[in-house]
């Protein structure tokens, strides 16, 4: 299985680009295109929040074989911007801090198997999100 | 990436041809308000069957542009969003709401029609 790879994203641009990338590298290791569109979603709201909250920051694809042939992706989206005040606010839907629908984190933990958030206010945010294949 | 808008009789079409970024999401809803004040449009179609991804800040913006058209008098209608996108869409919580969709461009054009022979 291929290594890690990563992508700096500091702009829509690159919003972009990481869930294309996304996208590929989920196909590439199986994954039906309906799943790989349900990792690319999830990769553009992570990343978004990147630009609109941190301004950069990096979002890391790491290909897995888990036990018995189990098939996954992990994406962990990492900056170092002012962090999350309150996480389990931020986790409720219908909560966001910048006036958008507030479906953010609650909706990518519902695209993907797994979800874990580490923040700290002055530090920043760590999402790794895993995908496994059916 | 700009996205052409084509105007058919009192209909404009703005097909979405490969993945939008923010900005450009936000030049199309510009733009598209821009040309039915313009052309003093009654509806307006957006073709989506090439996005790759309909996250929040994409349905957050096509629930504007639809929005703003209305209180210009006129109609909105998404199509071609692909299965997989809708599939996605529903499971981040996005129904796009009260804007009418349809399968692909010919059955947007049937709706308009039937609307404005609705409302003459």
């Amino acid at each position: 299985m291929s290594a890690e790879t990563q992508i700096l994203v500091m702009s829509d641009r690159d919003v972009v680009a990481a869930r294309q990338q996304g996208r590929a590298l989920a196909l590439e290791a199986g994954f039906s295109a309906s799943e790989a569109t349900l990792i690319a979603t999830a990769i553009s709201e992570l990343a978004r929040n990147i630009v609109s909250y941190a301004h950069q920051g990096t979002v890391t694809f790491k290909p897995l074989n888990g036990h018995g042939g189990a098939v996954g992706l992990t994406i962990v989206a990492a900056d170092s911007g002012p962090g999350i005040r309150d996480v389990s606010q931020a986790l409720r839907d219908g909560y966001s801090s910048s006036g958008g629908l507030g479906l953010g984190l609650p909706g990518v933990k519902r695209l993907m198997d797994e979800f874990e958030i580490a923040s700290r206010l002055g530090s920043g945010t760590t999402v790794t999100v895993t995908k496994w294949r059916t | 990436m700009q996205v052409p808008i084509l105007k058919q009789g009192d209909v404009l079409i703005a097909t979405i041809q490969a993945a939008l970024s923010d900005a450009d999401l936000l030049e199309l809803r510009s733009a598209l308000v821009q040309q039915v004040v313009r052309f003093r449009s009654a509806g307006v179609i957006v073709d989506v069957t090439a996005m790759d991804v309909m996250d929040s800040f994409a349905s957050r913006t096509l629930l504007e542009i639809s929005h703003m058209i209305r209180l210009r008098g006129a109609d909105t209608v998404i199509v071609g969003i692909q299965p997989e996108v809708a599939f996605a869409m529903v499971q981040l919580g996005l129904t796009l709401e009260d804007i009418p969709t349809a399968l692909d461009l010919e059955e947007g054009l049937a709706y308009l029609q039937h609307r404005s022979r609705t409302i003459n």
